[in-house]
């Protein structure tokens, strides 16, 4: 692995009126399986159709009804475990967690419970150039999604949707390591950025293919190094879940806001319920979702419709040889192959299409100026008008023929800009464009010498001025530039500035 | 000439592609019978359009000539199989009126090759119960009764529909299903053959579920030979069943020789309970010299934990079944209580279920609950589990030690009168599955042959459990006792 060598971040630290505090933050994030059909009945995945229309027997639970393995659903969530570093587990069981509610049809949810396909591993949290939290996956297991109960459409009656009942989602349980708010969401960024690389989740956190539960509990300072060398939650705070998390603002926002509330009890000489809440961004608060808590024994057994789930090393190790390379190793390869900066390289590994878009105009150019226009002009521009890179209106061999112009000399970095205009807006091959807009460079010593040297005879009084103070030459040379559109070689016009005035270098 | 429904499949087969009678008039037969026999109350629901037209279709293969071995069978369904357009109800109010809209594995494959449906077949809700008493749509009546008795008698159950149907001629055959000994207890309290396949071998897809790991579908009939041949047309892998086996299914009937010189069938010593009646002492030591006497070894065996097997089973199954039946909750099918202004969703759940599960469902969905609980999983559940892979372990190591196959009574009594057992004390009635659980739980193949008849004129069965995937061995001992135990029992008809 070519992990870059990082610290660990400082914990984030809340001052209260008794002393310090720390936050501990864990997670469990539910990830939709990018796949076409559920879990465990071919129904469709397809988003956005009307209500019960992805609805097989099997979703419906209706008498008889038997679930079958998606092995494809399984593939992905190996693709995952290899993605985080994790043990493969070859042997996994689905279990039933059993429970009463209109959108579970079956009357139980069939999940892994004791034993989830892919055991432990890890996420590389990067904070800053040369920071990363190292956060611990305690484990991934498959299990199905359940439907959507609708309350508030009739006074009289519920209503149920089914179309997403038994799609296939994948659980990621981090242990609490995750030490601050911006860690938080720092943490699913990465997550959601590796998935997308593996192609397990798309990651469309809109459409609630990507959801976080986090665990939020405040501790004093030196009580965490404790949790960590003895494994005593004991010694941790009571936690609060803070249910379905859609978005990386408002975990950092509800995580915030949970760490200053849970310490505004305990210092009020109150004690932190242990409770699932519910964050409304609206308020930017957290409350409590039951009024009471609801005691639930779900019960959980082997389900006896699915044979436990065995897979062979020889497939796991096929999988793991079709992986795709992931951003921590696709980062530290661009330093090192490219030459660009820590913060450059996580700025194009963002997401791997711009990766790819990146390393095809670095290709056999200068990787650092690629860099420079692909971030600050390309990805500026898609950012300024919404678009994702497989939107950009400019090819990497565009903008890459616009470098080798530059880099020949053919074009000024002004005229480069002008022309990542025509290419953004009319698209066409660079050098043509160049070639019949007549953007080309000037640097032709003789014409740019008979340039200057008209400016200088046309102002006389300058040119002595300029003599005396040869800081006043940069004005000969915009005069130069303006007399030949822009396109002179601005180096050469400097230097030719310079001599026709008589200014020693 | 035999009447046209108390033909037997080989017969009917055999008839049929000679051309001695049409599907269409054995079918009619059975109609005829059918509905002369409402006072047994083994058909629940009646298809006699669907059957005819189904007979003629199979007139037209036979035709044709391409007629399996099923080809214009009549037959009947257990109301535990789901069937496309016709109720199935699993004998419960709760699914009162649901009616499919697709068709289970196990009868797709009858009517695929040819068999007729004639309706469906009474029997315990959700296969729970071993009288059929426990019925939404009340007993069956067993068309036995003993010697100058009129009370009526239990076909057994949970398939008792299946068992008195098959038993009085209103079939030719039957489904049933299996979870500790439903196929085999009816099938021996009223002188038929029932096999209970290897688990695995018949799909469960479309089948009502009672208790997964343990539930299997097999076929109830007049004779081992027409086992066979039913088993052969309902085995077989299914894509929609991960638990059905992707093991070949071998021609059953083919291995029908009746030939079981050098067999070694062993005889279990822990299936010697104290109190046994006399009659099943006798029946099992007849069962020992009609095998002994066609040429098996008898050897005495010993499967140390049978003892725990009926208290492990009644552990397994009722957890299995408290949330296999959670799906019948009044949202989307069956019966849902009428609800009064400001019940909320709980009491839709708890009017619908209290008022659609019967006094025994409900029972065992408690017991299934209580023994998965936390704090009770370990006690009960787990510790369940573990018999059970101990009782499994006795199996292997008998097989490993040579035995081929294993001899023990189908059940512990003759038929018992309705009403008589299991009132006030359910135990009592669980205790009619002793002989049976423990091969659901080791998940193997077994079948019930009747052997004899008791004082009272009643028939007896005995039980032969095989080999993972030896049907076909199985059978074939079977037939070696059915061939000794002679022509089979016939009720003499009261109804």
């Amino acid at each position: 692995m070519l992990d870059l060598a990082h610290d660990e971040p400082t914990p984030k630290v809340y001052a209260g009126l008794t002393g310090d505090w720390e936050v501990v933050i864990g997670m469990e994030v539910h990830a939709q399986i990018a796949s076409k059909a559920k879990l465990f009945s071919g129904a469709s995945t397809e988003f956005g159709r009307g209500p019960n229309e992805n609805v097989s027997l099997v979703d419906a639970a209706m008498p008889g009804m038997l679930p079958v393995i998606n092995r494809f659903c399984v593939e992905q969530a190996v693709r995952a475990g290899l993605g985080l570093k994790a043990k493969i587990n070859l042997r996994s069981v689905f279990d039933r967690k059993n429970y009463f509610y209109p959108d579970l049809p079956q009357g139980y949810q069939i999940s892994q419970f004791k034993h989830p396909i892919v055991g432990e591993g890890e996420v590389l949290v990067d904070m800053a150039p040369g920071v990363a939290r190292r956060v611990r996956v305690e484990r991934i297991h498959m299990e199905q999604d359940a439907g959507k109960s609708i309350h508030d459409l009739d006074p009289a009656l519920s209503f149920v949707d089914l179309n997403r009942t038994g799609v296939a989602l994948m659980e990621i349980v981090s242990r609490p390591d995750i030490r601050g708010p911006e860690e938080a969401a720092e943490y699913v960024r990465k997550l959601r950025q590796i998935l997308r690389y593996l192609g397990a989740c798309d990651g469309n956190m809109q459409e609630g293919s990507l959801r976080a539960d986090v665990n939020v509990s405040v501790c004093k300072p030196g009580d965490y190094e404790r949790f960590r060398e003895t494994g005593d939650f004991g010694v941790l705070g009571t936690r609060c879940e803070i249910k379905n998390m859609n978005s990386m603002r408002f975990i950092q926002a509800a995580v915030d806001f949970e760490a200053r509330r849970q310490i505004a009890i305990l210092e009020d000489g109150g004690k932190v319920d242990q409770e699932t809440r519910l964050y409304d961004p609206g308020k930017g608060e957290t409350r409590s979702m039951r009024s009471k808590e609801e005691a639930h024994d779900y019960r959980y057994f082997p389900d006896p419709d699915l044979l436990p789930l065995v897979i062979e090393q020889a497939w796991v190790d096929a999988i793991e040889a079709s992986l795709p390379e992931l951003p921590d190793d696709k980062k530290a390869r661009l330093i090192a192959q490219y030459g660009v900066t820590e913060y450059d390289a996580g700025v194009l590994c963002a997401d791997r299409a711009a990766a790819d878009f990146y390393e095809t105009v670095a290709h056999g150019r200068d990787g650092k100026q690629a860099a420079n226009w692909v971030i600050n002009e390309l990805f500026g521009r898609l950012n300024k008008q919404g678009l994702d890179i497989g939107d950009s209106p400019m090819s990497a061999a565009q903008l890459g023929g616009m470098l080798d112009l530059l880099a020949n000399g053919d074009i000024s970095g002004k005229i480069a800009k002008e022309l990542f205009e025509i290419l953004w807006s009319e698209g066409g091959d660079p050098a043509e464009i160049v070639a019949a807009r007549g953007m080309r460079q000037v640097t032709d010593a003789g014409a740019i010498e008979a340039a200057v040297a008209q400016v200088i005879a046309e102002n006389p009084e300058k040119a002595e001025q300029a003599k005396a103070k040869p800081s006043l030459s940069g004005w000969f040379v915009g005069q130069v530039m303006k007399a030949t559109g822009g396109k002179a070689n601005p180096q050469a016009v400097q230097a030719l500035v310079k001599a026709g005035l008589g200014i020693d270098e | 000439m035999t009447a046209l429904n108390a033909l037997t499949i080989a017969e009917a087969r055999d008839g049929l592609r000679r051309g001695d009678f049409s599907a269409r008039e054995i079918t009619d037969a059975c109609i005829t019978a059918i509905d002369a026999a409402d006072a047994l109350n083994a058909f629940v629901t009646k298809t006699p359009e669907k059957a005819l037209a189904m007979a003629d279709a199979a007139d037209a293969r036979l035709k044709a000539g391409d007629a399996p071995a099923m080809c214009g069978v009549p037959v009947g369904i257990k109301d535990l199989f789901c069937t496309e357009g016709v109720r199935a109800q699993a004998a419960s109010d709760i699914l009162r009126g649901f009616k499919p809209p697709y068709e289970s594995t196990v009868t797709r494959r009858l009517w695929d090759d040819g068999a007729v449906m004639l309706g469906k077949l009474n029997m315990d809700e959700f296969a729970m119960g071993s009288s059929n008493e426990t019925s939404a749509y009340g007993p069956v009546a067993s068309p036995w009764r003993r010697r100058g008795d009129n009370r009526p008698l239990t076909p057994g159950g949970s398939s008792g529909g299946s068992a008195a149907a098959v038993s009085a001629d209103l079939c030719l055959a039957a489904t049933g299903t299996d979870t500790g000994g439903s196929i085999r207890q009816p099938a021996a309290f009223t002188g038929i053959v029932g096999l209970k396949p290897t688990y695995g071998r018949c799909s469960r897809w479309g089948v009502v579920a009672f208790a997964s790991s343990l539930d299997q579908a097999g076929p109830m009939t007049k004779t081992v030979r027409d086992a066979a041949i039913m088993l052969q047309a309902i085995a077989g892998e299914d894509a929609k069943d991960s638990t059905s086996a992707p093991i070949p299914v071998p021609d059953f009937e083919a291995a029908l020789t009746g030939d079981v010189r050098g067999r070694r069938i062993g005889v279990p010593k822990e299936y010697r309970l104290d109190g046994m009646p006399a009659e099943i002492e006798a029946l099992w030591a007849k069962g020992r010299a009609m095998l002994a006497d066609a040429g098996a070894e008898i050897v005495d065996i010993s499967l140390p934990h049978t003892k725990y097997a009926l208290p492990a089973y009644y552990i397994i199954a009722p957890a299995e079944a408290s949330s296999n039946l959670a799906r019948y909750d009044g949202v989307r099918y069956g019966l849902r209580a009428e609800l009064q202004p400001g019940d909320d969703m709980t009491d839709l759940y708890e009017r619908s279920r209290a008022e659609g599960f019967g006094a025994e469902v409900k029972r065992r969905v408690m017991i299934g609950a209580y023994v998965l609980s936390a704090g009770y999983y370990d006690a009960y559940y787990l510790r369940a589990q573990k018999v059970r892979t101990l009782i499994r372990r006795d199996f292997e190591q008998a097989f490993d030690a040579g035995v081929d196959a294993i001899l023990t009574p189908a059940t512990p009594s003759a038929a018992f009168a309705l009403g008589e057992v299991g009132g006030d004390d359910p135990v009592a009635m669980y205790l009619n599955d002793v002989f049976t659980v423990t091969v659901n739980l080791a998940g193997l193949p077994a079948i019930s042959v009747p052997a004899g008849m008791n004082e009272a004129g009643l028939p007896l069965g005995l039980q032969l459990i095989g080999q993972p995937w030896g049907e076909a061995a199985l059978l074939n001992d079977a037939c070696a006792l059915e061939n000794a135990a002679g022509a089979r029992p016939r009720p003499g008809a009261w109804w």
